[in-house]
């Protein structure tokens, strides 16, 4: 232990009372597990690897949508070739398999991360700052990350439900994906589409200060790179919320039929 | 001029504490900010009243022991300067002005402004040193260091520990302190024998204060009267990989 002073080592000692150090109560360090994945940069670490693989997906999938662009047979062949894709070295839908078991891993180790964090970050402040926190930073996206990501996640849910098992999509299970898509965004029901919509803009943000926080916490960045990773994150946040966006809102417009 | 302070007042570390209102008047806008809170405290003294509780040592801006939160923000909004180098010609005539302790965990309040920072103490006794035999002084060249290499490490070894980054941190994280002590290390010669064990003994040692993580705000850098670089972090990070492989 450092030896403090004498002179702040007595704080306030009451009247009386054997002379002792004051040493306040500190609340009990919540037990944490030793090693990488017990520490914070270990889990920031795991966030930042599985949050690049669902990017890496994400533009994928992004650029797969638009071949709706081009018709119904272009995207249901591009819905058929996701299932065929690897054959004949493997068998039927299993590297699509592959990949939907990665996405899903990646996902609840995504989640898990940020869960335990965001529990010690709220452990770590028990008494809040009465005069309202002004933000010395800036930046919007940072603040939209925790509710963010709980959006994204019903969006996900709902997404899968629509568009993947057709349960609440008209064209139901047995439509094709290109029926499904047409149905699912015609305008009569403008609320998917405006609720899509939200949900896209809320994985913009949230790419915004996650696409370049994944190479901070790796330790990729540096003082000269932040401006143009930041300018990067920003960019690709952008060309997804609007590749995402085109297909369903040409669908309500009426341009893709 | 004349002021409304909302201060936070705590007997002791088991008191729960509360805001009280003061009036303070015939301020000068030359005074500091602490030296506004001694015009307080002498009143408070000859009105029989305890005075309020705060750290101070320097009052020049180098020692880290000032510190509190003005209004919401670290230090107050005047950037890179702490709360003794702080004026009051920056504060409006009749302003309200609300003063509270860091708040964080790992940071208990042991009276008034007054919080105990012994975490940072065991922060740096767990890794931020290096080992070396001792003896007469080295010849000044003998060890060769890239110039940009030690004006970074000349600017991490500029934190003076006062604990802002972790004030303003919507996490309480101690990531800038730490990061900051790691990479002052990590970039000289002399950091580079322990540069793995020290890495990982001190994010640990921050897990185990109770700190929470970094989120990359960079509200921490923002209000660092050193005005500590964010990609310190960025260099913690890396080290901690490199340790864990």
């Amino acid at each position: 232990m450092i030896e403090r002073g004498t002179s702040t080592a007595q704080v306030d000692p009451p009247a009386g009372a054997p002379a002792k150090p004051v040493t306040p109560p500190r609340a009990a360090p919540a037990k944490r597990k030793g090693g990488f994945l017990g520490s914070s940069n270990g889990r920031k670490a795991v966030m930042a690897v599985t949050g690049a693989a669902l990017v890496l997906f994400l533009v994928g999938h992004m650029a797969g949508n638009l071949k709706a662009f081009f018709g119904a047979d272009s995207f249901n062949d591009y819905a058929a070739f996701l299932r065929t894709m690897g054959e004949p070295m493997l068998p039927h839908r299993v590297a699509l398999t592959i990949v939907e078991v990665g996405l899903a891993v990646a996902i609840v180790l995504h989640m898990w991360a940020a869960i335990t964090l965001a529990r010690r970050a709220s452990r770590a402040r028990p008494v809040k700052y009465a005069a309202k926190r002004k933000s010395q930073a800036g930046g919007y996206a940072v603040h939209t990350m925790r509710y963010g990501g709980v959006i994204i996640l019903l969006f996900v849910v709902y997404h899968l439900l629509d568009l993947t098992f057709g349960t609440v999509n008209p064209a139901g299970w047995d439509g094709t994906p290109y029926e499904r898509l047409v149905q699912g965004f015609a305008p009569e029901r403008w609320w998917v589409t405006a609720f899509y919509a939200v949900a896209v803009v809320m994985v913009g943000l949230h790419l915004r200060h996650g696409l370049w926080s994944a190479f901070q916490t790796l330790g990729l960045a540096s003082g000269r790179s932040y401006r143009p990773l930041k300018a990067v994150a920003a960019t690709i946040s952008a060309v997804l919320v609007l590749g995402f966006l085109a297909v369903p809102v040409a669908v309500m417009i009426g341009v893709i039929k | 001029m004349n002021l409304t302070l909302k201060v936070w007042r705590q007997k002791g570390p088991q008191d729960k504490g509360r805001m009280v209102t003061y009036r303070v008047e015939d301020v000068s806008p030359d005074m500091s900010f602490l030296e506004m809170l001694d015009v307080l405290n002498e009143r408070l003294i000859l009105e029989g009243d305890d005075p309020i509780a705060f750290d101070h040592d320097c009052r020049e801006g180098i020692c880290g022991m000032c510190g509190m939160v003005i209004n919401g923000v670290a230090h107050g909004e005047q950037v890179a300067t702490t709360t003794c180098q702080l004026h009051m010609r920056h504060f409006e005539d009749d302003a309200v002005i609300t003063i509270e302790p860091w708040r964080a965990a790992p940071f208990p309040v042991v009276k008034d402004l007054v919080v105990d920072r012994s975490a940072f103490d065991r922060i740096i006794q767990a890794g931020g040193f290096i080992s070396v035999p001792a003896g007469s002084a080295p010849d000044a060249h003998s060890v060769p260091v890239k110039k940009v290499d030690a004006d970074a490490a000349f600017d991490a070894a500029t934190c003076i520990g006062c604990g802002a980054c972790v004030a303003a941190c919507p996490n309480g994280s101690a990531s800038l302190f730490t990061a900051a002590k790691i990479t002052h290390l990590s970039l000289l010669p002399q950091g580079q024998p322990e540069r793995d064990s020290r890495a990982r003994a001190m994010v640990e040692q921050m897990d185990a204060e109770g700190f929470g993580g970094c989120t990359n705000t960079g509200e921490c850098t923002a209000v660092c009267p050193k005005g500590i670089p964010l990609d310190t972090i960025a260099q913690m990070n890396r080290d901690y990989l490199r340790a864990s492989k």
